[in-house]
Order: C-alpha cells, then structure tokens, then sequence
C-alpha cells in the first residue's frame, strides 16, 4: 500500500505568483479512486471524530473507490452543506486526518482531497441536490450573517422544515469565504455555487440587511415574527498595533485589503470600479492564514518584494503548513523574530518604510509559547510602500449593541453553550462571534448545533402553547 | 434593485434622486447614510441621505459628480435601478433642545445639513442656518433650508449670491458679536469643517462635523474609513459620521481622502478613452 497521499496537481509556483487561479488543481477522476482505495475502511472510524459536521468519511471515500461519485456526494451532503469548500480550505491536518489510521505509519488518507473530488465532480454535472423538505412548516427562524456558520445553520433547519431567512450586511452571502479567502484558494464561483444549492433547499438570502440598523434582534422576534434568531455574525473587527505612522496612506488592514482584491476584485480595475494599491514591494505583520493570503495576493497583484514581518518564529507560525510553503515557493521572504515599531511616511502621507526591531524569544507566556523579547538597539528598516496590518480580528459589536439582554464576554464575543443557546431567549450564536477567529469547519459545526438546538425550542415553545 | 423614481438637476454636476428603499426610509434618522452600488462591476460609495419620505417608501440622495462612480451615477435616469443599497448606516444625530443652534453647509454639505437643521428646528431649538457655495449657480437647497431655519445666511466666493466670502465670516460676527451659541453643526468639504472648528474652538463652542472618508464596507469590517478623533483611531462609519470637531485630525483626514486620487487618474484615464474629463 502506498504510504504517501497521492499528489496534489497544481500550478507551477512560477506561473501562479502571477494569476489569480487556483493553485491546487484537484484530482482526476483515476487519482482520486487510487487515493480511496488507501482507506482501510476502519470500523471504528477515527476519522470522524476529527470531523465537526461528523461526515462518514469510510462511507464517501468507499463510493469514490467504487466509482459511484453520486452516492459519495450524497453522503457528504447530508452533513455538510459546503463541501467543495471545506474539501479545500478544512485544515485538515488538524481536524480528519489527524486522526487518520494510516497517519501513524505514513500519511493518512487525502480526506479533502477527496471531498473536494466529489464535490467539484457534482458541481461540474450540474446535479441536484436530493433533498426532500416537509410540507408542513415548522416554524420561522431568522440568521443573521451568511458566512459559514450562518449558512449552515440555515440549510439544516430548512431540511427540517422551517422557513428561513438569512440577513447578510454586504451585497454577497459568504462571509470570509467570499471577502477574504482569496480566488486562488477558493474560487468565489464555486462559493456561490454552494449558497445557490441552500437557496434551491428555500432559504431566502437578504443582501444589504445590517441587523442593528436594518432591524434590531428584538423587532425580528417580537415584529417580523420569527420565532427564534441565530446570530453568526464573525469576527470581522479588524486590529491594528497602535504604533505611529498607521494611518498613513498604504496602510491596510488585512480585512480591507483582502476585501478590496476578492469582493470588489480590484484586479481587476479598472475593468472593476474598486482600486487598490500595492506598489513595489509590500510588507504584512503577521503569519496566519490571513497574513499568507494577503501576502499572496500582493504578489499576485505585482508586487517585486513581499515579506512576512512576525515577531516569533517559524515554529509559532499559526498559518497551515501547506499555505507557508505555497507562500515560500511563491517568492514570499519571511522577515522573523522582526516586529514593527512604527511606519514611515513621506512627506505626502504615503508609507515609505517600516522600522522594526529584532527580537529574541525569551521564557515561555501563558500560552506555553516562549515570549519574543526585543533586542535593545536592533532596529532597521524595510523599504515598502505598502504595509497589511494582518494581526487579528476581534468580534463587531453592531448586534451586540443594540441587542439588550444579550450576553458577551470581556473580549465582546457573545456568550454562549455548547449548543449556540445564549442568554436571552430564543437567541443563539456561534462560529467566530463565540469562539474569536477560528476556522469554516468549526463554524460549520456550531452552526448544525445551533440548528438542532433551535428545532427543539421552536417546537418546545410551540407545544407549550 | 433600487429603482429611482425621481431625477432633478440641482446645480450644474450636483443631482437629486429619490429612489424607492422602504425598509430604509422607515428607519433612517438624520446624520445617517447608505452605501451603494450600482452594478456587478461597481464600486461601494456612502451618500447622505438628504431627506426621506417614510409613507412613500423613498430615500433623497444628493450627490455631486466628482470622480467615476458619481457621474456614472449620474448618468441613470427616472425609471433605472440600482443595485445594491444598504443602509441606515452610522450614529443618527443626536437631537435635543439644546438653544441656539447654528447650522453650516458648504457646497454638497447642504444636502445633510438639511434633515438636521430640520430635526433641531422640530426639537424647538433656534436655528440659524449658514449655507455656501463658490457662486450662485452651485448653491443647493435655499428654500429647504429658508423653511427650516429661523435666520438664513447665504455666502459665496464669487459675492454672486448674499455675501461675498466664506461661511465662517458671519459666524465669526456673530461670535464676535457676543451671541450666546449653543451648539455649532457644520458639514462640508474638510478644508471648511476644519476652517470652523478653527473659529469655534478659542470660545469652546461645542462644535460638530460630518466627516466623509473613504468607505467600503460600512459596518465596521475594513478600517479604511479611520480617522484619529482625541488621538485615538475611530471608525467613521460606525462610531460616526459625526463627531467633535475640535479633536479631528483634519489633515490625516484630507491625506487619507486622496489616497486613489493619482490612481483613479493613471490607471482609469492613462489612455484618454474615458469621459471623465478629470
Ligand atoms: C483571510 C482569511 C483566511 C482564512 N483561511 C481559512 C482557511 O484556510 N481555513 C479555515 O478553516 N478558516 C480560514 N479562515 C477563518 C474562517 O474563514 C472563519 O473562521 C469562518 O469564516 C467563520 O465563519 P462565521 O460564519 O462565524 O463568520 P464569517 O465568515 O465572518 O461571516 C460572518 C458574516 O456575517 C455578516 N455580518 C456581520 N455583522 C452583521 C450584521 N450586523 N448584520 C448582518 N450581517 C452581518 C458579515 O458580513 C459576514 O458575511 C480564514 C479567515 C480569513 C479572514
Ligand atoms: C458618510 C459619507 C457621506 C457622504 N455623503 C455624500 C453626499 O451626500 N453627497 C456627495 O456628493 N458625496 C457624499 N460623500 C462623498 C462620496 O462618497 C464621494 O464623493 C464618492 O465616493 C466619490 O466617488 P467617485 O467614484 O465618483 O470618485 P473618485 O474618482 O473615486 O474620487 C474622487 C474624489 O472623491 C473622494 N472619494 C473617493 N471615494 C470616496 C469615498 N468612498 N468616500 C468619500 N470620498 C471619496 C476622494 O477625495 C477622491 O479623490 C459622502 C461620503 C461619506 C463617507
Ligand atoms: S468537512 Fe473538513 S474535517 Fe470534515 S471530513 Fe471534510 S475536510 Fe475533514
Ligand atoms: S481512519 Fe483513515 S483509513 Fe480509517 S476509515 Fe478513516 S480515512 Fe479510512
Ligand atoms: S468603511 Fe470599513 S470599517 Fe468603516
């Protein structure tokens, strides 16, 4: 048996750095049986328990070992909503795979791969969805946000039977998938691809509806009659560092730069009414996915220089393995144990460089990581003329604000159980607005949570009456 | 879509359109703006809404052509639509008794001076209104603003229409007149609101501006509208529009509205095919 994954194609990394396509190319149909016939078909599964939608992964990689794609894709569709999303973007290294019996003596079974496979596969013949919706309605549910956890929780809920209406505040549903993974990782067609599959299941999609402004939680419980509400609004807040010079001209935060490129495609202005600005050479703080996403993208967008500016090491990076080595062969420099003290300008405002200081790691913080120190006197400085300030997001505070009764924690996420129920009744929540910045897989599982959650307080309450 | 049920020239490149957004009509409040956008390939820019009318279900936007998005903005007639519109968005102004409140508007600034002059004037406060322009052909809203203020002053650079000069010259006077002053609103471009929060801040009148930075989103999500108010980055399009006018960094302000300008004019009008005229 082979040990390793059978190879992912993709671009040359010379070619892409300069395209906005994808990278990785998928499988073919005889890759991917090969890739199948690796699982041991394991009755225990481990597997799944890495999954948060909890797909049967033997299952779906059984049907594609047989050839039988359609009943593959079926059975990944009665769990996940998103698959040629999650087939890509699912870290997962962390999640399946991890605990993958053929993990332990060589590389575990292409589980994405082959979700991926399915899906694009399904995607490609054009093919329904088999889904039967009850007649009879059960009730009235209002999301507000369409990203990940969003959508989720509304295709569950619309499989069982309710009547639901998403209320997203841009003009496209998507959330993260469709303003900041970029084209390359995660081709926006095929995002809308997904939500056109919910919208066939009836979930009705307002675009350009802002809760807090368009209606308030209470007015959609108390006025517009829904009977309960799940809020998966994100953690969209975008953080910058507090040092001088950040409001300089060439300053992004990573959410507008990103969302500049992928939402209003800015590359491809001025075909496209949005601009954006690179320059010659770009410099992003931080060494998450985000930060790799946005320093592809200044590559893409025809950058000479792009470095990762990040005050720990390689080994702290918490971007995914696969996205630092596509940023690496992609002409990516990595500036580390380097962080930012303040951003030049000219004397128009615009950046003209970033000085930095070097630091040492020193004992290790409460997160068991050890602390980077500065190095007194090692400052230098970096010639850009751009710089992505991609250091974390924190939760919006829109709804909370304007919700009384509603919960949230000292760092305003909003509180809530395990099953999205939060403090005030008839309210739940979850995906990045509970937990902080995390990933769509984990998103996608509170969301089904919160679906079965809501199913039994709408029928509760509607008994009860 | 939106569709736009009225069209009016105002001023030569200054246009008026009511356009059919119910929901938004019946929740707007003055201070407050939308964002559009006006097809699959365009850009996301924030009007004022200039006024509503919450039984007909219609927003009034007034907008001067400056840039692409505005005059192909302009270029729709009664009976086309946009499409995208979202909005009520940012702090409504906070309205109260508060006395004598004088209101200013310089040039478009008039447009969302006007629901708020009218909200002070409802409130039962004494409103002195303020409006400008570079000469009698650009100046928007007279009578509105005639209806809705207790005292209304005109200014132009030109002396074509009321008073020669700007409009901090009669707010001066009046300061320098001893006239007890309550409050002072004032939106226009960046050069004026900070010309008046220069005026009012040695007699600590508690003034405030309507800033307009680049936008795209509106909720908070990208940053890009920051401004430094008391020198701490606030977001405009959330935490305002409107703010204290004597903590503004103005000219962080005005560097930051310029970002795209040499952009917009390479990359759009580089090969002279576009009638932008710019
Ligand atoms: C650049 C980038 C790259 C990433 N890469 C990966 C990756 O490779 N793999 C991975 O697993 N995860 C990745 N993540 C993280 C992942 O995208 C998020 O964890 C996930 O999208 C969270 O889903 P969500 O549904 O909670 O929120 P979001 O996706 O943030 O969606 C929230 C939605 O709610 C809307 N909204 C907010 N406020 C309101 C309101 N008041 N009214 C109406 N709508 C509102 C927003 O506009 C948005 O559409 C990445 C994130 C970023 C930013
Ligand atoms: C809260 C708010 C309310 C506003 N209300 C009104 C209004 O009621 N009437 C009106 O005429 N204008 C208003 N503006 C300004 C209006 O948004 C800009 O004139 C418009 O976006 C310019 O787009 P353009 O493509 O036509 O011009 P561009 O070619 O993009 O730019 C021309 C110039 O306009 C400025 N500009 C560009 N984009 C923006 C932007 N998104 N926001 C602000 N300035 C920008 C820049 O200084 C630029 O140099 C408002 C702006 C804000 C932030
Ligand atoms: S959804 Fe993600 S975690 Fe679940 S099987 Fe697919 S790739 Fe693995
Ligand atoms: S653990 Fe690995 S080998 Fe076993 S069933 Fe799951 S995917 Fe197949
Ligand atoms: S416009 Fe994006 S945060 Fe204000």
């Amino acid at each position: 048996m082979q040990q390793v994954k059978h190879k992912m194609p993709e671009q040359a990394a010379e070619e892409r750095r300069r395209n906005f396509n994808e990278v990785a190319l998928g499988y073919e149909a005889e890759t991917a049986r090969a890739e199948a016939a690796r699982c041991l078909q394991c009755k225990t599964a481990p597997c799944r328990q890495g999954c948060p939608v909890e797909i049967d992964i033997p299952q779906f990689i059984k049907h594609i070992k047989d050839g039988d794609y359609d009943a593959a894709i079926d059975e990944i569709k009665a769990k996940n909503n998103l698959p040629a999303v999650c087939g890509r973007v699912c870290p997962q290294e962390d999640q399946c795979e991890k605990f993958c019996i053929m993990g332990k003596k060589g590389e575990p079974v292409g589980i994405g791969r082959l979700e991926r496979f399915a899906a694009d596969y399904a995607m490609a013949k054009g093919r329904e969805d088999k889904a039967e919706i009850p007649a009879e309605v059960l009730g009235k549910v209002a999301v507000i946000g369409a990203g990940p956890a969003g959508l989720t929780t509304a295709g569950d809920l619309a499989r069982m039977g309710y009547k639901v209406t998403v209320f997203e505040a841009l003009h496209a549903p998507g959330g993260v998938l469709m303003y900041g993974i970029p084209e390359f990782r995660l081709p926006k067609t095929i995002v809308q691809q997904e939500i056109a599959a919910l919208r066939k299941l009836g979930v009705d999609i307002q675009v350009n509806a802002v809760i807090g402004k368009s209606y308030t939680i209470d007015e959609l419980l108390n006025e517009e009659g829904f009977d309960a509400v799940f809020i998966g609004t994100g953690a969209g807040l975008p953080h910058f560092m507090d040092i001088p010079g950040e409001n300089l001209n060439g300053v992004y935060s990573a959410n507008e730069f990103l969302t500049r490129v992928n939402l209003m495609k800015a590359y491809k202005f001025p075909q496209t009414g949005t601009p954006v600005r690179v320059g010659r050479s770009v410099a992003v703080v931080g060494a998450g996915n985000v930060a790799m996403d946005s320093a592809r993208t200044a590559l893409r967008l025809g950058a000479e220089k792009v470095y990762i500016v990040y005050r720990r090491s390689e080994e702290e990076m918490p971007a995914r393995h696969e996205e630092l080595e596509h940023a690496k062969e992609e002409g990516v420099e990595f500036r580390l144990l380097t962080a930012p003290v303040q951003v030049l300008g000219d004397d128009k405002g615009w950046v003209k460089g970033i000085e930095c200081i070097r630091m040492e790691l020193g004992e290790p913080d409460e997160s068991g990581r050890r602390k980077p120190v500065p190095v007194e006197g090692s400052n230098f400085v970096l010639d850009v003329e751009t710089v992505v300030m991609a250091i974390g997001q924190g939760p919006n505070p829109l709804v909370q604000n304007t919700t009384p009764g509603l919960s949230v924690n000292k760092r305003g996420n909003i509180v809530a159980d395990e099953a999205g129920a939060t403090s005030k009744e008839g309210v739940f929540a979850g995906g990045d607005i509970v937990t902080g910045a995390a990933t769509v897989i984990l998103a996608m599982g509170a969301g089904k949570k919160a679906a079965a959650k809501i199913h039994e307080y709408v029928q509760n309450k509607k008994t009860a009456r | 879509m939106y569709d736009i049920v009225k069209k009016e020239v105002l001023s030569p490149g200054v246009l008026l359109f009511d356009v059919a957004a119910p929901l938004i009509a019946k929740k707007c409040q003055p201070g407050q703006f939308v964002i559009l956008r006006i097809d699959e390939d365009g850009e996301r820019i924030p009007l004022t809404i200039a006024d509503f009318d919450r039984e007909a279900g219609t927003i009034t936007l007034i907008f001067q052509e400056v840039g692409h998005t505005t005059r192909q903005l302009g270029a729709l007639n009664k009976g086309d639509a946009i499409l995208d519109l979202v909005g009520p968005l940012g702090k409504e102004t906070h309205i109260d008794n508060f006395g004598t409140v004088i209101c200013i508007g310089g040039g478009i600034g008039v447009a969302p001076v006007y629901p708020i002059a009218r909200a002070y004037k409802q409130a039962g406060n004494k409103v002195i209104s303020i409006i400008g322009a570079r000469n009698a052909d650009l100046l928007i809203l007279e009578k509105e603003m005639a209806a809705v203020s207790d005292e209304l002053i005109i200014t132009t650079d030109d002396g074509s229409k009321g008073r020669k000069g700007l409009v901090i010259h009669p707010l001066q006077e009046m300061i320098d007149a001893g006239m007890k002053i309550d409050l002072v609103m004032a939106i226009g471009p960046v050069i004026m609101m900070r010309s008046v929060a220069d005026v009012t801040r040695p007699h600590n009148i508690h003034t405030i501006v309507s800033l307009n930075p680049i936008m795209v989103d509106g909720t908070g999500m990208c940053g890009g509208c920051r401004v430094s108010v008391g020198n701490k980055n606030k977001f405009a399009c959330v935490d305002g529009p409107e703010f204290d006018a004597h903590q503004v960094d103005f000219n962080g302000l005005m560097a930051r509205q310029r970002m795209y300008h040499d952009h917009e004019k390479t990359e759009r009008c580089g090969g002279g095919s576009c009638k932008c005229n710019k």
